[in-house]
C-alpha cells in the first residue's frame, strides 16, 4: 500500500480562526474545543470531480441568462487556479454567486431595500481549462448593508467555491475589487491576520482581458493547497 | 515556486443561489450495491438553536471501499451509479438528510483498514473556514480500532457516531453541534 502524501499546512496567519469577534455571527457558531489534527488518509486526498459536461453554455456568462441585459456595469472576471506548488489545476469546478448592481441578492432572506433585476440571477459556474484558466462575464456587484454593527456595509464582492483535486483542497472564498473604500471596515475581509494574504483576495484591474467598447476586466487567481511531497512506497 | 493557499471566507447567508444547482440528497442510483441508509440530523449553534442556513457536503467510498477518484488505485470495482458526493443545505428547521449506502472499508494509517465513515464539510454564515468532521456508523465493531476515532478523546467519540432512529433501522440520526457539552468533534486539515 502506498503512503499518502499530506497537503501542506497553511502558512501561519493566512487562514482565519473560527472565532473572529468583530464578525458577530461567528460567536455562537465557532467551535470552542480544539480541532483534532489527523493524518491524511485516502479519504481526504480523494474527492468529487465534475466534468465540463455538466456545465450549461450560459452558466459562465451571467449577463446572458435571461431575455434582456442586466442593469449595471458589465465586467469580465477571469484568472487561473493553481496549487501551492504553482501547478495549474485543470478541470476544476468554479462556482460563483453575487448581488446585483444594486446590492441585492436573488434570495428570499435578503431584505435589503434595493431592486431585484429580472435579467440577473447572480450565479454561475464553469470548469477550468488545461491551463487552470476560468472566465466569467458578469455585472459589477453593488455594496449592501448588513446588521453586524452600526452602519455596516459589505464591500462589493463575488463569492467563489472551488473543489480542486481532493476533499482536502475544497475552498470557499470571496473576491473583492481594488480601491473599495469599505474594505478597511469589513470584518469578513479582515478576518485574517496576514495583511498580504488578505490583500490577495482583492482582484486587479486587467487591461489584457478588458474588451474594448464592452467590459472592464478583473483578474483573480486562486491558489488551492498543494502536496508536501510525492507518495512513497512504504 | 511556492505559493500560499487563498484565504478562506464565509459562504455567507445567500449561498443557495450559487450552489443549489449541484445539490444532491440521494447519492445512489438504481442497481448500486450496498446497504441503503438515510442519514438525517440537525445543525445547532451554541444556544441549541437549529440553524436554517448551513450547507453540508459529504464524500464517501462505495460499498466495496473504493473512491471514485484517480488516486484510489485499489483493485476494487467502481459503480457508475455511485459517485460518493452529496450536498444539501439545512431546511428552515435546521434539518438535513442524505440517502446513501454504508461505505466499505478503505485503507488507513499503519496499513490498517478504517471503519466505514463519511467525510463531512460544514459551511455557513458565521463560519469563516469550513468545518471538517466524519460520521461513523452505529453497531460497527471496527469503530473501536479505527485509527482516526482513536485520536479523539473517548468522551467525545460519540459525537462522530450516528445513532439508529427508533423504529426505523434504515435511518441514522447524526447531529452537527457547533458548541456546548455535545460539541461535535471537528478535525484539523488546515482548511
Amino acid at each position: 500500500m502506498k503512503r499518502v502524501a499530506a497537503y501542506r499546512a497553511p502558512h501561519p496567519g493566512t487562514q482565519p480562526s473560527h472565532l473572529h469577534l468583530p464578525y458577530v455571527s461567528s460567536v455562537k457558531r465557532a467551535p470552542t474545543k480544539p480541532q483534532v489534527p489527523i493524518p491524511y488518509t485516502l479519504s481526504e486526498v480523494t474527492g468529487p470531480s465534475f466534468g465540463p459536461e455538466i456545465i450549461a453554455p450560459e452558466a459562465s456568462d451571467l449577463t446572458k441568462q435571461h431575455s434582456g441585459e442586466p442593469l449595471g456595469e458589465r465586467i469580465i472576471v477571469s484568472g487561473r487556479v493553481l496549487d501551492e506548488n504553482s501547478r495549474p489545476l485543470a478541470n476544476t469546478l468554479v462556482e460563483i454567486w453575487q448581488a446585483n448592481a444594486a446590492g441585492r441578492y436573488l434570495h428570499e432572506v435578503d431584505q435589503h431595500e434595493a431592486p431585484l433585476d429580472p435579467n440577473f440571477s447572480g450565479c454561475g459556474h464553469t470548469v477550468t481549462d488545461e491551463e487552470g484558466r476560468y472566465r466569467f462575464v458578469t455585472i459589477r456587484p453593488g455594496e449592501y448593508p448588513w446588521r453586524n454593527h452600526y452602519n455596516a456595509w459589505r464591500p462589493a464582492h463575488i463569492h467563489f467555491s472551488l473543489f480542486g483535486p481532493a476533499f482536502a483542497t475544497r475552498l470557499v472564498t470571496q473576491m473583492y475589487f481594488p480601491g473599495d473604500p469599505l474594505l478597511p471596515f469589513d470584518p469578513i475581509f479582515n478576518c485574517t491576520a496576514d495583511e498580504k494574504a488578505r490583500n490577495r483576495l482583492i482582484s486587479s484591474f486587467d487591461w489584457e482581458t478588458t474588451m474594448p467598447e464592452h467590459a472592464l476586466g478583473y483578474r483573480f487567481d486562486l491558489i488551492l493547497r498543494g502536496r508536501e511531497a510525492t507518495p512513497m512506497e512504504e | 515556486m511556492s505559493l500560499q493557499a487563498t484565504t478562506s471566507q464565509t459562504v455567507g447567508p445567500f449561498f443557495k443561489i450559487g450552489l443549489q444547482w449541484l445539490n444532491r440528497e440521494n447519492l445512489v442510483e438504481e442497481g448500486v450495491s450496498g446497504e441503503r441508509v438515510t442519514i438525517q440530523g440537525r445543525v445547532v449553534d451554541g444556544d441549541g438553536v437549529p440553524l436554517p442556513d448551513a450547507l453540508l457536503e459529504i464524500w464517501q467510498a462505495n460499498a466495496y471501499g473504493k473512491y471514485d477518484h484517480p488516486e484510489d488505485t485499489q483493485d476494487k470495482p467502481l459503480e457508475p451509479g455511485f459517485k460518493g458526493y452529496g450536498r444539501m443545505p439545512t431546511t428552515a428547521n435546521g434539518l438535513f438528510r442524505f440517502a446513501t449506502i454504508k461505505p466499505g472499508l478503505v485503507p488507513g494509517p499503519e496499513g490498517k483498514e478504517q471503519a466505514p465513515h463519511l467525510l463531512v464539510s460544514v459551511f455557513m454564515r458565521g463560519v469563516l473556514r469550513r468545518l471538517v468532521t466524519r460520521m461513523y456508523f452505529p453497531d460497527e465493531p471496527r469503530n473501536d480500532a479505527d485509527f482516526i476515532l482513536n485520536l479523539v478523546e473517548p468522551a467525545r467519540r460519540s459525537t462522530l457516531i450516528a445513532r439508529k432512529a427508533a423504529g426505523d433501522p434504515g435511518t441514522l440520526e447524526w447531529n452537527v453541534v457547533l458548541q456546548g457539552p455535545e460539541e461535535t468533534v471537528f478535525f484539523d486539515l488546515g482548511l
